[in-house]
């Protein structure tokens, strides 16, 4: 199994609750799509060169100044519950990790990362640079995968027109190439049911939303991943900016729906709030989806505060180390269904114990 | 309150606009609403957000004007076939050769096919390997019948000769 020591924080620090507003949003991404000019785009490429892609983007980051201590994954030569890992880490997508149904199975890829920052190679695109920050912190994520994408277009030549700008494997991601995202709470707002209103409002100034895992995924645990949804036609600095002004009016929506539940149903809000906290703090078996529907309940009340003995790194901690892999990989073996509902909850109530009695 | 258009079923749609510093207000059925093109709500419920984002990566191609594209990319042979089934391009040079299409679909996509971020220079760096370099890969590359590495090579020389 693998050693995720060799990545530098173990490339979780985007959990550590430290950014901006990090009780609401949980988490930024930024990523910028690049392409190697005079190469066939990943999924029409033969394997020979492939490994040329993965080649000459090690040989870049090695001789670069931010990624030359970076680790280096290659996807297709570890475990398949390690990749799950890595995915269920944000540190690759489902694709990357050969867990896409439209790229079934693993092909030639590479992770080059320093924790928060990374570049994926050979998803659909050559290149991913991607950055992870806690809370929103958008701009910084921006201005840190800038520098490291430039370093690398310095060494490697990207596919860029000046019409159409950068060259991505799908148009939707033509031109800045950059896609933007946070990892937004919003239980007040499915609450009081203004969610449909505050996501069909997204959509009417460019931007989209997702589930947990982004594309295709379903919306678990009142958790929204908000995006730009068209990448060409405005600067990098202008979709960032939109999406941050966006996602700050939305947090004071979110705001304003927890001030009128407590207004008007609190005792309702408080039971649920507790509800959930006792199912986490005292369940022998429980799945996934459920701890994180119950981990949303005690994030509100943690946010309202109902509960005082929590901290929002302990949930976040709890949102990622209780999926499979993260279960497995602490159990040194792969385990079957029943007995990651069985371990889960023992690592929730272990958690949630250490958590209470440090804070009381 | 009657609809204002058909002055027949009940108003169901009630809409303000605010244009100039004045404001209108217009109550139409839903019948009425729906054939000026006015989303409403149950139309809105109709389409999943989720599905609409599904289509729209997927099928990019199906917005494309059908019968056109018969042609091929001349750097790696796909066409704008391939693209309507797979959503995906085959390489950079797809932008050129299928150049007014991809316009147009771009234009539909994000509103524009204008890029305004980054300019990109590719600085010929002293790190890149020569064109020597490049052609004896290529030799090798066909002595070896790998002869997918040795097109890409024979394009990656061709970018740079010009």
């Amino acid at each position: 199994m693998m050693d995720l020591n060799l990545i530098p924080d173990g490339g979780i620090s985007w959990l550590d609750a430290s950014g901006p507003d990090s009780a609401v949003v949980m988490s930024t991404r930024v990523r910028l799509a690049r392409n190697l000019t005079g190469r066939r785009f990943t999924i029409r490429s033969d394997a020979a060169s492939r490994r040329a892609n993965i080649e000459d983007v090690v040989a870049a980051g090695r001789d670069s100044r931010k990624l030359a201590d970076a680790s280096i994954i290659r996807l297709d030569e570890i475990e398949p519950l390690d990749r799950q890992l890595l995915h269920e880490r944000h540190l690759v997508s489902k694709e990357l990790a050969g867990f896409s149904p439209e790229r079934a199975g693993i092909k030639e890829a590479a992770l080059i990362t320093t924790g928060k920052l990374g570049v994926m190679v050979n998803e659909e695109d050559h290149l991913r640079f991607q950055c992870l920050e806690s809370g929103l912190a958008l701009g910084e994520a921006h201005r840190q995968l800038e520098s490291i994408e430039k370093e690398l277009g310095n060494k490697l030549p990207f596919a860029f027109d000046p019409e159409f700008g950068y060259l991505t494997s799908c148009p939707t991601n033509a031109g800045t190439g950059l896609r933007a995202s946070v990892l937004i709470h919003l239980p007040g707002l499915v609450l009081t049911k203004e969610i449909n209103r505050v996501l069909q409002g997204l959509s009417q100034v460019g931007l989209t939303f997702r589930g947990l895992y982004g594309e295709g995924s379903e919306v678990v645990g009142n958790f929204f991943q908000i995006s730009n949804q068209t990448t060409l036609g405005k600067s990098e600095a202008e979709l960032v900016d939109h999406l941050s002004t966006t996602v700050r009016r939305v947090i004071e929506y979110e705001e304003e729906a927890r001030q009128i539940l407590m207004r008007d149903a609190r005792l309702v809000i408080a039971d649920k709030v507790w509800r959930a906290y006792g199912l986490l703090r005292y369940a022998r078996s429980i799945s996934f989806e459920e701890t994180m529907n119950l981990l949303s309940g005690v994030r509100l009340g943690v946010g309202l505060s109902l509960i005082t003995s929590l901290s929002i790194y302990t949930l976040n901690k709890l949102m990622v180390f209780t999926q499979p892999a993260h279960l497995s990989h602490a159990e040194g073996r792969e385990l079957n269904e029943t007995e990651l509902s069985s371990l889960r909850a023992a690592y929730v109530r272990r958690v949630l114990e250490e958590d209470s009695t440090r804070l009381a | 309150m009657q609809c204002q258009n058909c002055k027949e079923r009940p108003a169901a749609i009630h809409l303000t606009q605010i244009e100039n510093n004045s404001v209108t207000s217009l109550h139409l059925c839903e019948q009425c609403a729906h054939d000026k093109g006015i989303e409403t709500q149950a139309s809105l419920n109709k389409l999943p957000i989720t599905d609409f984002l599904a289509s729209m990566a997927k099928g990019a191609m199906g917005h494309l004007p059908p019968g056109e594209g018969s042609g091929e990319c001349s750097a790696c042979g796909a066409s704008l076939n391939d693209f309507r089934e797979t959503g995906r391009l085959g390489c950079p040079e797809c932008y050129q050769s299928f150049r007014a299409q991809l316009k147009g679909l771009l234009r539909r996509l994000h509103g524009s096919s204008q890029h305004v971020g980054d300019a990109y220079v590719w600085s010929n760096d002293i790190d890149q390997p020569s064109l020597g370099d490049l052609r004896e890969k290529l030799r090798q590359a066909i002595h070896s019948e790998q002869f997918e590495l040795a097109a890409e090579l024979r394009d990656r020389i061709r970018i740079m000769e010009r």
